[in-house]
């Protein structure tokens, strides 16, 4: 066991110093996070501000229909599940979808802990799952997209002013033009802001696949380290802890 | 980190350290009551207490941030000067929500 018990040797940075005690690229993944942090921020902010711009809904939950009069209670508008058609389940779904996010968020930060042992077979196993979990929560998300965009088996009927002439339409579903559940920016800020979140799990699941297919070839075992892991995971970590608050102020709030 | 470990225990004819995973499960396992708790909140308490459930919302997700950002992204085993570098930047955000959530409310009353 002496390999193991030998001290790494310190790394440090080109000048000589190690500013904060955290390697380069650590403290650059948190600069990046906290810049992708704004990103975020920014977005959710102007959906609260377009919120707050419109009327509330302010009639019992049980009476509420689809008008572009009123914000929607996003409870009744996210209630869909696959394979439950017809029911009202709300928020089923997208508690589902937080919970395997929040789930292989534990898987990474267990690959993490795998990789600080050097247990290149544990470490394999807990990327593994980390991608079979973004790729589980992507495909949710495609079937929320589409169901979106899709609609309710019963159109909303909408009344417009288009050129000065007041126009009554039936519309389902919702894209970038016309919206069934409520005002225009709802459906905008929906396709924007969580279109960018599933984005960011894109390309997290890409990282992690390299970075699987790197421990798998023994490159971080030969490296003596499993930093890059702990890089892609606090990435990783991120995604999750956006999507914390884009479940609270989109789907709860 | 190897001096961490004590126990070691034999993996495919090598000698592995033994997981010390306690920690991360219960963290997971705060995460999961809290979201639990939030639903329960979201379907029991009426529509017109919406101001008593956002804050409750709110604060709920900072805790669960906090934990994720603390145990899962390790923040707070880090050093002090790192640890503020990205909690403060943070905080001023809460500043922006309140300014631009009171904007949005005289928009509609204009």
């Amino acid at each position: 066991m002496a390999t193991h018990a030998a001290a790494e040797p310190k790394q440090l940075w080109l000048g000589g110093a190690e500013p904060m005690k955290a390697s380069y690229g650590k403290l650059m993944m948190w600069l990046f996070l906290l810049s992708d942090a704004f990103s975020f921020s920014g977005l959710l902010i102007a959906y609260g501000l377009v919120r707050y711009a419109h009327p509330a809904y302010d009639g019992d939950v049980e009476n509420f229909v689809f008008s572009n009069q009123y914000w929607p209670i996003p409870e009744r508008v996210f209630e869909a599940v696959p394979f439950f058609h017809g029911y009202q389940l709300p928020l089923v779904f997208v508690g589902l979808m937080t919970f395997i996010l929040i789930f292989s968020s534990v898987t990474m930060v267990l690959a993490v802990e795998a990789g600080h042992r050097k247990d290149k077979a544990d470490v394999e196993k807990w990327m593994l799952w980390t991608i079979l979990g973004g790729i589980t929560f992507l495909g949710s998300q495609a079937w929320e997209w589409g169901h979106f965009i899709t609609g309710t088996d019963k159109p909303t009927i909408l009344t417009d002013v288009i050129n000065g002439v007041q126009v009554t339409k039936e519309v389902f579903g919702a894209n970038l033009h016309v919206n069934q559940y409520g005002p225009q920016p709802f459906a905008d800020f929906f396709f924007f802001i969580t279109g960018f979140h599933g984005t960011h799990v894109t390309s997290g699941v890409i990282l992690n696949i390299i970075v699987f297919f790197n421990v798998c070839m023994g490159l971080y075992e030969r490296r003596g380290h499993y930093e890059m892991v702990e890089k892609v995971g606090l990435y990783w970590h991120f995604v999750d802890l956006v999507w914390v608050f884009v479940f609270t102020f989109f789907y709860l709030v | 980190m190897a001096s961490e470990y004590t126990e070691y225990v034999e993996k495919n004819g090598k000698m592995v350290a033994k997981p010390q995973t306690k920690k991360i499960w219960r963290t997971f396992w705060i995460l999961l009551i809290i979201t639990v708790l939030e639903f329960v909140v979201a379907f029991s308490l009426p529509h017109h207490m919406h101001l008593l459930k956002v804050s409750i919302f709110v604060g709920m997700t900072i805790v669960k941030a906090a934990y994720i950002m603390g145990e899962f992204m390790h923040l707070s085993g880090e050093t002090k000067s790192l640890f503020w570098t990205i909690i403060v930047p943070l905080v001023f955000i809460a500043w922006l929500v309140l300014a631009l959530l009171m904007e949005g409310g005289f928009i509609s009353s204009y």
